[in-house]
């Protein structure tokens, strides 16, 4: 008989049973809220798929008052901006840090100490003083996610530019490579496949710290919303925004995973 | 013949570990010296020492007559067993990189006039270790057998003045190992190269070899081991028909080899 270990699904079978557990959560949820109308017809907490929809045809009709936008539309864009400005700070700074330590033994004996000091402060708390020096703008929330990203990339590109095999260092410099070279021919394209697996790892985190800046100091962005709406236990608006977020959570990672295969075929198995 | 390289009175030590001790030695310019010894007794660090990928403790390495610095240069090529070339570039880009970085100290790269002629010099060279056919490839795309042959074409098209290679074929296939000494010994001549080969078969040694070093322990101190250095134990010039003795096949610890070459 086949072992339980040997069956493996096929493409088709796979979706399939991916969809399974979601699906079973959806009817779950269906009957708990239909239970709960049952008792008590004006419940909040577990909102029917009706005044779901109702709540998601308020939101992406009406327009957000400061910016005369659809309401999700502002809340997403300036989620975005801040996010995507963050990261972008975050990769930037992680890559040119994690080259310099991963390549240069006295850079890594000069910051490297500081970057792991760095990065045990839990990010969040560090949020009051960025409030403080840079104010309630855009700055601050970003300032957020750059700090809470950078040091995990940074350490975790350094070590992977360390555990490179010394024998490619030794081969790159009897093939006249100097230090330069070598850290742009050699440790800088290995890295980038790299730097998007860490910056697919570091999104859950950097969502984490976009919403706890903007449910503490914002006038729009999806983290705004759900708090906001939350003093009304508006459950009906929460759950969609929160699906809203998964879904750019998920595209974004698939986008990513996508721009790494397409750039970097050798480093995925080497199919061209 | 003139020495190439010479050692006086080597020691390499790590900690209170001693590797190498009292090792002198000169290699002549055109030889090709195998290099032999159980396991563990620093063939790879006597190959890394002239590589200069670290200095020696104490003791004096000439390259040429001028004291050599300990540091990796372009004057010495080397291929390792494994990581010898670069995954993320395609057969032809590791090749061309020698180049690259020759002519090019900031980005590393050639345009126009430049590149193409750095092209056919690295597509020449490929064809000289016959990969002519898999130019576009990358290295995890090749057999084990391949990728040393890359690692052999990259090393080449720099024109080092000796190619150090360590266990180079001790991954391989016994097949595929003929007709990589068939490869090395034809380029060996046509270039007229020098070679040191680091390798634990005594056969391939006596094969390819115009000299066998073996490196082994003189003394052993059974309570502190690591207080005893290896140092060269055999030293043997090779024409055609000479036979490993019985007492270093013992000692490397590996299948009689005589009879192979007989
Ligand atoms: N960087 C190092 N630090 C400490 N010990 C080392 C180092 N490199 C090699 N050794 C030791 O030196 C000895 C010889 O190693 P090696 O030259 O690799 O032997 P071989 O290539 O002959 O098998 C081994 O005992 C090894 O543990
Ligand atoms: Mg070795």
């Amino acid at each position: 008989m086949t072992r339980l270990i040997d069956i493996r699904p096929g493409r088709g079978g796979r979706f399939l049973l991916g969809a399974l557990p979601i699906l079973a959560l959806l009817f779950v949820y269906l009957l708990a809220s239909e239970a709960r109308h049952a008792d008590n017809p004006a419940d909040k907490v577990l909102p029917t798929f009706a005044a779901m929809a109702q709540a998601i045809h308020a939101f992406t009709t009406d327009r957000d008052p400061a910016s005369d936008r659809v309401v999700i539309v502002a809340d997403t864009i300036a989620s975005l901006y801040r996010l995507g400005v963050g990261l972008a700070i975050a990769t930037g700074t992680a890559l040119i840090l994690g080259l310099l330590l991963g390549v240069v033994p006295l850079a890594r004996a000069l910051l490297g100490p500081v970057v792991a000091v760095i990065a045990v402060i839990p990010p969040v708390a560090v949020l009051p003083i960025l409030f403080i020096v840079l104010g309630l703008d855009e700055a601050s929330k970003i300032a957020l996610i750059a700090i809470g990203i950078t040091p995990f990339m940074t350490r975790d590109l350094t070590s992977f530019v360390v555990s490179l095999p010394a024998e490619q260092f030794a081969k790159a410099q009897t093939l006249g490579a100097n230090s330069w070279q070598l850290a742009i021919r050699v440790a800088l394209p290995q890295l980038m496949p790299r730097l998007i697996a860490a910056l697919r790892l570091s999104m859950g985190p950097a969502w984490v710290f976009l919403i706890a800046a903007e449910a503490v100091a914002s006038d729009v962005g999806l983290g705004y919303r759900i708090f906001l709406v939350r003093r009304y236990f508006a459950m009906d608006i929460i759950l969609p925004y929160v699906a809203w977020i998964s879904l750019l959570a998920i595209s974004s990672d698939a986008l990513l995973l996508f721009a790494s295969r397409r750039g970097f075929p050798w480093a995925h198995g080497a199919g061209r | 013949m003139s020495a190439l390289i010479e050692l006086r009175n080597i020691w390499v030590e790590y900690g209170d570990k001693i590797v190498l001790e009292r090792v002198s030695l000169q290699l002549a310019e055109g030889s090709f010296v195998a290099v032999v010894g159980p396991s563990g007794a620093g063939k790879s660090t006597f190959l890394r020492l002239i590589l200069g990928q670290e200095p020696p403790t104490r003791g004096q390495v000439l390259l040429g007559d001028m004291p050599m610095r300990a540091e990796c240069g372009p004057d010495r090529g080397v291929v390792f067993q494994r990581y010898s070339v670069f995954p993320h570039l395609t057969t032809l880009r590791n090749v061309m990189f020698g180049i690259e970085c020759g002519q090019a100290p900031f980005t590393a790269r050639l345009f126009g006039a430049q590149r193409r002629a750095a092209r056919d010099k690295a597509a020449e060279m490929l064809a000289a270790v016959g990969l002519e056919h898999s130019l576009d490839v990358y290295p995890a795309q090749m057999s084990g057998g391949m990728q040393q042959r890359l690692a052999i074409a990259q090393a080449l098209v720099k024109h080092p003045r000796i190619l150090l290679l360590d266990e180079p074929f001790g991954a391989l296939d016994p097949g595929t190992r003929l007709d990589m000494h068939a490869l090395i010994t034809r380029l060996w001549q046509e270039h007229g190269l020098t070679i040191l080969m680091v390798t634990h078969d005594i056969g391939e040694a006596f094969k390819l070899g115009t000299r066998v070093l073996a490196f082994d322990k003189r003394r052993h101190d059974p309570h502190a081991p690591h207080r005893f250095g290896a140092t060269v134990t055999y030293d043997l010039s090779l024409d055609r028909k000479t036979l490993p003795p019985p007492a270093l096949v013992e000692a490397v610890g590996d299948t009689d080899p005589r009879k192979e070459i007989a």
